[in-house]
């Protein structure tokens, strides 16, 4: 017996060594790869993920998401929740408690005067603040003492964690960021390189769009994390080149976004110095229908308005055919792989809100073409296009520039005309197409054409944001500079209406169903968004590196303090 | 004096000129090259009569033919999504052979237009060159954007989304690369003026427009022979890297630059989808120079005959 105890005692004592000698700085150095370079460390003055997740490392919220999409604390004591008391039962305030003993990694104290201040910088009137989403519909923060902070909303807030939760909106130091408000946010270029901050490493050296060096922050709250001492963040080069350096040189441990097609994914996979992890969030590779008239005979300025309704798409036959004639499947396994899925839905994930519609998955070609027939469009002139009161079922269907995309065009186009539709593709690049500019005739806000195809998803876990895009009056036009986020002008007042019920919804069943629903009427009640693919995040980590743990609900590298070197 | 004097037949100047080019190996081979590319993109669509843009519809069998190495089917392969190679180098020749020349004849046509005004008549000179300082000092994709914006879509209306691209982008890779060969010929015509040639054409009273036309510009057709097979390959790479952009032709639209740049991210994986792109790319810009070099000879009225 006595044996027995001792073995168990040492075999114990040699599976809990690894954490016993556990200690900051152990393990030297780790390589993380960002092919688009990190350009600023305020993620309050960049919207781009690299900079946010890059920024991460260094500045962190009061709490953040979990892999699974659960709000877990980060700065503060617990998650403040309705049954613990930190959320009143009315849903107007949240209370967040800070740990005791935070210190910045200049060795100054943590307070709830720099959340204060934080929430006062983004929401500077003259500041252009990139995530002043999250300080939406505040009313007030105080601050009763240096521990609490208390956040009054203007209405009930169903969901409260979105200021100071997760990589996009960390807390800032006060003071180091005080002469920083507002139009001088963006002057600030010592602080917005190099910001102090209470994350598990602090920056030594930033080069704009190449390298940012960092080293162990030596006042993180855990005495024993992180493992590395020093990390390298660079940056350049492309996704192929990233996954590369990671699966067959070994150059780095960690690269981001290595978004490749699924056959090199298989080779590379194949060479055994790294693994891909893949993790499915929000992101929904779309087709989205122009329900204005993009013609080029139409004036400037009236273009895509909603002036002129589109003269074939605005039938929900033709829409609804085009959706029929699509093979999601075979798009999925052509472009994606491991990294995506079909989906029928908007709103994928998470399972709260992601509706049960997967009608769309199988292609119904016989279907599509029977659809069109009964609803008039039929090839009159023997031209091969159907047509129908002299409109001909003829589309420009544009894309940014990207070699999956242009392969999906190819595809779509094939069914499409085997439909009986003639297609015209164009491609665009990225930069212009996703670049906003209003001077641009070739952005996807504008939209000067029939169908576009590009991905998006939303930030956190709550979609109601999202879903109140398809608004009425968040069309793009000429008089917000084509600035709003209706890019199909998809009107109806119906949904505007639940758009309202939902934001004055609490209870999440009740919650959940609405979401369902307003997915339900872009989607298969209307095909005004054909949703094609729901794209995973795919990013590479070599063998060597301990801890990883993919996350689509916040940064890539939320849980950087746990990574450790595998020997 | 004997009866076996043979007087020679006159000679005309195009069979001077095709004898002398017949003694440069390395011309007459870029010529059968060329021909055999030409006969290759004209000819062969019409033996070769697989669709270059047909994908599979049933997706098992797409899947299946995804990415074939060369087979009797296939000759020269498929590519990511079951689409045959040869056909599709069929097609893109036709495209690439065609922008490549025309843009050249365009841009070789300006340069030596502007360049022999500049170097012959003295008063021009000065605002024609600083103009040719001020094409070179803009920045050609820029430039190439804001034409593409203004007149893509209405040219595109008018003449349909091929043609109207085609001549779009033939006229802007044609008037963005003449200053070259317009400095070229400029020089080259600031000396010959001086020869003693030109000065008697002058002093016999020939007229300008004569004297430039028989005397001057066979002299300088080496110079812009070269700048021309340069500006072949210089046009294929220009309208490659348009569509890339996309500010070319549609993506489904096959162009060797576009193979190329698509072959690219398989290129470790089938190293073929590169390949045959680059080989014909780099045929036709070797050849081309090859054909320049012989035809220079054979012009030049200082070589021929020697």
């Amino acid at each position: 017996m006595k044996l027995r105890t001792a073995l168990l005692g040492a075999a114990c004592a040699f599976a809990l060594a690894p954490a016993a000698y556990a200690e900051r700085g152990a393990d030297g150095h780790v390589n993380v790869l960002y092919w688009q370079a990190p350009s600023i460390l305020n993620p309050y003055l960049s919207s781009g993920t690299k900079d946010v997740e890059t920024a991460s490392l260094i500045l962190e919220g009061l709490g953040g998401f979990n892999e699974k999409g659960e709000v877990i604390a980060r700065l503060a004591e617990s998650v403040p929740t309705v049954e613990n008391g930190g959320v009143s039962a009315d849903l107007t305030t949240i209370t967040w408690k800070l740990q005791a003993g935070l210190l910045w990694s200049d060795g100054t104290p943590v307070t709830s005067a720099d959340a204060k201040f934080t929430y006062d910088y983004c929401t500077h009137p003259e500041g252009g603040c990139a995530q002043a989403a999250r300080y939406e519909g505040i009313k007030s923060i105080d601050t009763p003492d240096a521990q609490t902070i208390v956040i009054t909303f203007d209405a009930p807030k169903p969901n409260p964690y979105q200021a100071f939760v997760g990589g996009t909106s960390p807390i800032l130091q006060a003071a180091q960021f005080a002469n920083c408000l507002g139009a001088a946010a963006s002057t600030c270029t010592d602080q917005n390189f190099m910001p102090i901050g209470t994350g598990p490493f602090k920056v030594t050296e930033f080069k704009t769009n190449d390298t940012v060096s960092l080293e162990a922050n030596p006042n993180y709250r855990d005495p024993a994390k992180p493992a590395f001492a020093t990390m390298t963040v660079k940056g350049g080069g492309d996704a192929q080149g990233a996954a590369r350096a990671v699966m067959e040189t070994g150059e780095f441990d960690y690269a981001w976004n290595t978004q490749i097609n699924p056959e090199m994914q298989a080779q590379m996979a194949a060479g055994g110095k790294g693994v891909f992890l893949n993790g499915f969030g929000t992101l929904v590779e779309r087709i989205e229908m122009n329900m204005t008239d993009p013609s080029a005979d139409l004036p400037e300025g009236e273009r895509s308005t909603v002036a002129h309704a589109h003269p074939i798409l605005s039938d929900i036959n033709v829409r609804k055919a085009l959706s029929m004639a699509i093979d999601r499947q075979l798009l999925v396994d052509v472009g994606y792989g491991a990294a995506g899925r079909p989906t029928c839905n908007l709103v994928p994930a998470p399972e709260l809100y992601a509706s049960d519609n997967t009608e769309c998955i199988p292609q119904q070609m016989d279907a599509a073409k029977a659809l069109l027939d009964t609803a008039g469009w039929t090839d009159s002139d023997g031209d091969g296009i159907r047509d129908k009161d002299g409109k001909k079922l003829s589309i420009l269907y544009q894309s940014s520039t990207n070699p999956v995309r242009q392969d999906f065009q190819a595809l779509v186009k094939g069914w499409w005309n085997e439909l009986g539709v003639e297609v015209e593709l164009k491609n665009i690049d990225a930069s212009v197409f996703f670049g906003g500019d209003a001077g641009s005739p070739d952005t996807f806000q504008k939209f000067y054409a029939d169908v576009e195809m590009y991905a998006n998803n939303f930030d956190g876990t709550d979609p109601e944001p999202y879903l109140a895009q398809y608004m009425c009056d968040k069309i793009p036009g000429p008089s917000n500079q084509w600035q709003g986020e209706n890019i199909n002008r998809f009107c109806d007042p119906a949904y505007d209406a639940l758009v309202k019920e939902m934001s004055a919804t609490a209870d999440l069943a009740k919650r959940s169903e609405l979401a369902k629903k307003m997915n339900d009427m872009l989607t298969k009640d209307s095909y005004v968004v054909v949703p094609l693919v729901d794209r995973g995040r795919l990013s590479a980590a070599s063998n060597t590196l301990g801890g990883v743990v993919l996350n689509t609900w916040d940064t890539e590298l939320w849980n950087a303090q746990d990574w450790f070197r595998v020997k | 004096m004997t009866d076996t004097t043979v007087i020679e037949k006159p000679r005309s100047f195009s069979r001077d000129v095709w004898d002398q080019f017949r003694t440069h190996k390395g011309a007459m081979a870029g010529l059968i090259v060329l021909a055999t590319l030409i006969l290759f993109v004209v000819v062969g669509p019409f033996i070769w009569r697989i669709d270059p843009t047909f994908v599979e519809p049933d997706a098992a069998k797409m899947i299946m033919s995804r990415n074939k190495p060369p087979t009797w089917a296939h000759p020269l392969g498929t590519d990511q999504l079951g689409r045959d190679m040869l056909a599709r180098m069929m097609a893109g020749g036709k495209v690439s052979l065609a922008v490549g020349t025309v843009a050249m004849l365009i841009s070789i046509f300006i340069g030596t237009f502007i360049g022999v005004m500049a170097g012959y008549f003295k008063r021009l000179d000065g605002t024609l060159m600083r103009m040719t300082d001020l094409f070179l000092a803009l920045p050609l994709l820029p430039l190439l954007l804001v034409l593409m914006m203004l007149f893509g879509d209405r040219i595109r209306a008018l003449l349909g989304p091929e043609a109207g691209t085609f001549l779009l982008i033939v006229f802007a890779i044609g008037v963005t690369s003449w200053m070259h060969s317009a400095r070229i010929v400029r020089g080259q015509v600031l000396a010959l003026k001086e020869r003693e040639f030109v000065m008697a054409a002058k002093s016999i009273g020939t007229p300008s427009r004569r004297v430039i036309l028989r005397h001057i510009l066979p002299n300088v057709v080496s110079p812009i022979m070269v700048a021309a097979t340069l500006g072949i390959a210089g046009a294929i790479i220009t309208e490659s890297v348009l569509s890339f952009l996309g500010l070319g032709f549609p993506p489904d639209f096959p162009t060797w630059g576009r193979l190329l740049y698509d072959g690219v991210e398989y290129m470790q994986l089938y190293p073929q989808r590169v390949m045959w792109p680059g080989l014909a790319i780099s045929l036709t810009v070797l050849s081309v120079n090859y054909i320049g070099d012989g035809l220079r000879d054979a012009l030049d009225p200082r070589i021929r005959g020697r």
